[in-house]
């Protein structure tokens, strides 16, 4: 745990971080950036936390099966999307031209809309969902390692 | 804008990086030296699949108030995703199993800590 | 001898990799029409702003399956390799 400047600052900050990762990952379809991207952001967030609280104090509330949870949900979210459009093909995409997500843009430079793109923004936070489940549990459970090996030699 | 870069330096410093990527992994006996050398290796790898796919004066394949001009190539882009998160995938479960040869073997030199010598 | 061998062996691959990037195609006009498919036709066929991300979660989303698995058994391998056993 670091000193009381570092950890007023960093509370502060953390809340601008994981809003920007998720902002990356909802406007995917229109902007620069998606799953992947915004997942790693979001998971650079929690890696300030750890620095900055220390991984004793933060594995009070954060434990790994929230994580492990997240994660599978993420995962069967993906998977059941790409059997949504098996009538076709295994990956169609079934939601372009029905109500939900189906506009279709005009052709050539457009100022974005994001109620486009069919199955593709639920894809985004699915694939965002698994990838910051993954890398905070990666860097949560290594964390923790170093003070045990500690208390141990 | 670029009229042409001439002896296609973007290639000539994949090449770089790759070398200096086989030498470290041929050459050093520390361990995590070791892992480093792996990392410039798909460092190296990713600038290849993106340098591959540009075109002169071109702008990104991006719709939403997109600039005039011809776009770059999209495929290559979106295979170098998928080798950045395979990437770090391995780095992570190799940075692992370093830490338990230094718990089991005491040494993180690759010539004292043979268990398995016949 | 053995130095030998391995300087010699070295440095004809690293001539071998900058050959190979002199007489590859000049740095800027790649030859492709795959891709000239792919920018004509997203805005109709996927309806997304964005090419990339159509062509990483439509046009190539099996690729995109294989690697969340990948990244899962990562994850599973690491969480596996650090857990603490009971005392007593």
């Amino acid at each position: 745990m670091m000193s009381k400047i570092v950890r007023t600052m960093a509370s502060l900050l953390v809340l601008f971080v994981l809003i920007y990762g998720l902002y990356i990952i909802m406007h995917g379809h229109i902007t620069p950036g998606g799953g992947f991207q915004g997942g790693a952001v979001f998971a650079s967030g929690i890696a300030l936390l750890i620095v900055a609280f220390g991984s004793d104090y933060l594995h009070k509330s954060l434990k790994e099966h929230h994580l492990s949870i997240m994660e599978s949900s993420g995962a069967l979210i993906f998977i059941g999307l790409a059997f949504g459009g098996l009538a076709t093909v295994f990956f169609y995409n079934f939601l372009v031209g029905s109500p939900i997500f189906g506009h279709i843009p005009p052709t050539g430079s457009n100022p974005g809309d994001i109620w486009t793109a069919g199955v593709i923004p639920f894809m985004n936070l699915a694939v965002g969902l698994k990838v910051l489940a993954g890398l905070s549990a990666i860097l949560l459970v290594m964390a923790l390692a170093t003070t045990i090996m500690e208390v141990e030699e | 804008m670029t009229p042409g870069i001439p002896f296609n330096v973007p290639f000539l410093a994949v090449a770089a990086l790759i070398g200096i990527a086989f030498y470290i992994i041929i050459s050093q006996r520390n361990l995590i030296k070791l892992v480093m050398g792996l990392s410039i290796l798909a460092s190296g790898v990713n600038l290849f699949l993106i340098t591959l796919g540009y075109r002169a004066g071109g702008v990104a394949p991006i719709y939403t108030h997109a600039p005039e001009g011809i776009m770059v190539l999209p495929v290559p882009q979106a295979l170098t995703l998928t080798s950045i998160v395979i990437a770090v995938a391995c780095l992570a479960l190799m940075l692992s199993m370093l830490v338990h040869i230094y718990r089991h073997t005491g040494s993180i030199d690759s010539e004292k800590s043979r268990i398995m010598k016949g | 001898m053995r130095k030998i061998a391995i300087a010699v062996s070295l440095s004809v691959f690293i001539a071998f990799l900058a050959a190979t990037a002199l007489l590859i195609h000049p740095f800027g006009y790649p030859p492709s029409e795959m891709d000239d498919y792919i920018i004509e036709n997203t805005q109709s066929e996927t309806g997304a702003n964005n090419a990339v991300s159509a062509v990483v979660f439509d046009y190539r989303g099996f690729d995109t399956l294989g690697e969340a698995t990948i990244l899962f058994t990562a994850v599973t391998g690491v969480v596996m390799l650090f857990r603490r056993r009971k005392r007593g």
